[in-house]
């Protein structure tokens, strides 16, 4: 039972970071129907940038997560308006493919600047394990389980309370109806990259505090399988990317605990071939008919 | 489209295609074997694992080569029969890929006409490399390509042309297995290997073959996993008294410091993939205790060795770090090179490869070293271990 409670925990802190991504591609998904696969190179950025800032500043954890989310919606925002926005009415698959072109983009170009050396990231805090009945769970867990969950209560308040997240859903439903009321599409979409990249740059700062080990290409694997999260919970749905990151965690953590860690990464993406038959508009996912 | 930018875009295309045939092509040979030198200067070529997955070992071996070069021009050169020749070392980034190793290979070869290569890091890339300089007749010495099989053709003849200065596989994982049996005295052992690279895999068989306690567990991550929680917490209910992590030291680190952080306190034994100084960085210091590994390369056993202490100092100089083992393995490979040059007396490829298969008793930063018939070097392994985070004892094993 112990065992079991144990790999529960370790399955949500994994399952965390996911969810915190797959936020980020479902929101992006959800109002310009595009798979942002440089994503995951985002939340790459947000790590260095709390790298740097910590080991030159000496910021806290505060304040250096704030500049990380800062630094890494600047960096969706610019990205969005140099690479995706000249593109808006192309057709979708040019833009998927620019989308490839600005992951490699960010990849091979933070490894030419900081070197592809896996580097260790500065201990902002120390790490304490507290033992509760023979579980063991550190205040680096709680805090990245914490600090998930506080993101996306906000992240749900921004869509649903402010007017901004109004836009951003009128927006996803028809952009051009949106544009006629008054909405300024453009400023929705930046803005919408912005909330999408924070969260990533999130993900990164405390992946490199939970594992204390950052690099150029970090962001390949949790990235794609971010995306399969998003896929799960329903591509669009923002209740959705959460559960499906902290399903694809628990899913992950399960296979490696029975014996069967060489199949745990097959395991996701046969889930997302089984949802993609099966269940293509994923848990939460509206099956919106296309009118004619 | 206009007929006329059809043709001309056929034409591109054709052109582009056979343009890149060109590159795949593999080497030509004109008239006699191999390739010579100039007569003031001998090229070397370097085909490393400059940029890609694999970079952080290609950049080390880098450093290494370098740093060899740069000493021996500074001493003169290569004394070829009796006329000292400084290296011109050409450097080429592989990017980690198999054809762009291929392809480099060519470059070199057929090209820049180099007299020998030193590279590349992998196996894979290495394997890449063989077509080409076999039919260039060009000798490469590879820093670190471990696999077992990486010198021997399928039917088991020795590679004429392709050598290592590193140990292979199974001396190393079996090295690692006595090791475990007889000074640890460890009865259950865990496996954790890395599934993602042949050194892992060939690592942790070799290491289950001569084992004789029981693997109670046999387990696989692949390079750039993040979290072994999971498997470690299925590791602590069974009872084990060490885990064999067969593997690089960026995921290692990270395995020895989750496994530290659960409590899990057993000898964690691995490779010489390990044998970074960054490992304790990443682990964290004080969680690199009870750290055991296979190197043919240890710092501790250079700074009593006046001869790699020199290297040790030279490097540190200039990098302002400690010389990871892939950076003195690439160090040796230069001097072997060099050492195939003198004893033979010309810089001729084919006569550096003779020289090659030849040495004896080289006495290289990493331990002296003797080619054997499948090109291996014979050398004494050292067994390093780690108290929070610094190299406490070292263990030679025959």
């Amino acid at each position: 039972m112990q065992i079991v409670l144990q790999q529960i925990i370790n399955a949500l802190s994994l399952g965390s970071i996911y969810a915190l991504l797959a936020l980020g591609y479902s929101m992006v998904y959800g109002i310009i129907k595009l798979i942002n696969f440089a994503h995951g190179d985002i939340y790459m950025l947000g790590a260095f940038c709390a790298y740097y800032v910590i080991s030159l500043w000496h910021f806290n954890f505060i304040i250096a997560l704030l500049t990380a989310m800062i630094v890494s919606a600047l960096a969706g925002v610019v990205i969005e308006y140099f690479a995706y926005r000249p593109l808006r009415k192309s057709p979708r698959i040019a833009v998927l493919i620019t989308a490839i072109g600005v992951s490699f983009l960010l990849e091979n170009g933070m490894s030419y600047l900081v070197g592809s050396n896996a580097r260790s990231f500065p201990q902002v805090m120390e790490q304490v394990n507290y033992n509760i009945g023979g579980i063991v769970i550190s205040n680096i867990q709680i805090l990245i389980l914490a600090t998930a969950l506080i993101l996306m209560v906000l992240l749900q308040v921004t869509i649903k309370k402010t007017k901004m997240g109004r836009a951003m859903r009128a927006v996803s439903v028809d952009p051009d109806a949106a544009e006629l009321v008054g909405v300024n599409v453009n400023h929705t979409i930046s803005f919408t990259f912005a909330l999408g990249s924070a969260l990533a740059g999130a993900g990164g700062i405390l992946i490199g505090m939970y594992y204390n080990q950052i690099d150029p290409l970090m962001g390949m694997t949790p990235g794609i399988k971010a995306f399969v999260a998003a896929v799960l919970g329903g591509i669009g749905s923002v209740p959705g990317a959460s559960l499906g990151g902290f399903l694809i965690g628990i899913l992950e953590t399960f296979f490696q605990s029975i014996g069967l860690s060489a199949y745990k990464d097959a395991v996701v993406y046969f889930v997302l071939i089984v949802i993609l038959l099966f269940l293509p508009a994923g848990i939460f996912g509206k099956n919106t008919k296309e009118k004619v | 489209m206009s007929k006329f930018t059809k043709k001309v875009m056929s034409a591109v295309t054709l052109g582009a295609a056979a343009f890149m045939m060109a590159g795949c092509s593999v080497a030509k040979n004109s008239g006699s074997k191999g390739t010579t030198q100039a007569h003031d200067v001998v090229k070397i070529g370097a085909n490393l694992e400059l940029s890609g997955a694999a970079a952080g070992y290609g950049n080390a071996e880098r450093q290494g080569v370098q740093l060899a070069v740069d000493e021996i021009n500074k001493a003169g050169g290569i004394n070829v029969n009796g006329h000292k020749k400084k290296i011109k070392l050409i450097l080429r980034d592989n990017k980690s890929a198999i054809a762009t190793s291929s392809s480099v290979a060519a470059q070199l070869t057929t090209k820049d006409k180099v007299a020998a290569i030193v590279g590349p890091a992998t196996t894979s890339a290495g394997t890449a490399e063989i077509p080409n300089i076999t039919k260039a007749a060009v000798p490469s010495v590879s820093p670190s390509a471990t696999d077992s099989k990486y010198t021997l053709q399928k039917d088991g003849k020795v590679q004429e042309y392709v050598f290592r200065a590193c140990f292979q596989d199974n001396f190393q994982g079996t090295k690692a297995a006595e090791f475990v049996m007889d000074k640890l005295k460890a009865k259950r052992v865990a496996i954790y290997a890395d599934n993602s690279s042949d050194y892992g895999t060939g690592l942790a068989k070799a290491f289950q073959n001569t084992y004789k306690g029981k693997v109670v567990a046999n387990q696989t991550y692949s390079a750039g996993d993040k979290d072994f929680n999971a498997v470690l917490t299925s590791f602590k209910s069974k009872n084990v008294d060490a885990i064999y992590v067969p593997g690089y030291y960026t995921e290692v680190g990270l395995i020895i410091k989750q496994a530290r952080q659960m409590g899990i306190k057993i000898p964690i034994v691995g490779g010489d993939g390990m044998a970074d100084p960054k490992l304790p960085q990443i682990a964290g210091p004080k969680n690199a205790t009870n750290i055991f590994y296979t190197t043919p390369f240890s710092t501790r056993v250079a700074a009593k060795d006046p001869f790699a202490s020199k290297f040790m100092k030279a490097f540190k100089a200039r990098y302002h770090t400690d010389a990871p083992a892939f950076s003195a393995l690439a160090y040796d490979a230069v001097y072997l090179v060099k050492n195939a040059i003198e004893t033979q007396k010309s810089d001729d490829s084919v006569k550096i490869t003779a020289g090659l298969a030849k040495t004896k008793n080289f006495k290289g930063v990493t331990g002296e070293i003797t080619i054997d018939k499948k090109h291996n070097p014979e050398r004494p392994i050292i067994t390093e271990e780690m108290t929070n985070g610094k190299i406490s004892n070292s263990y030679k094993v025959d």
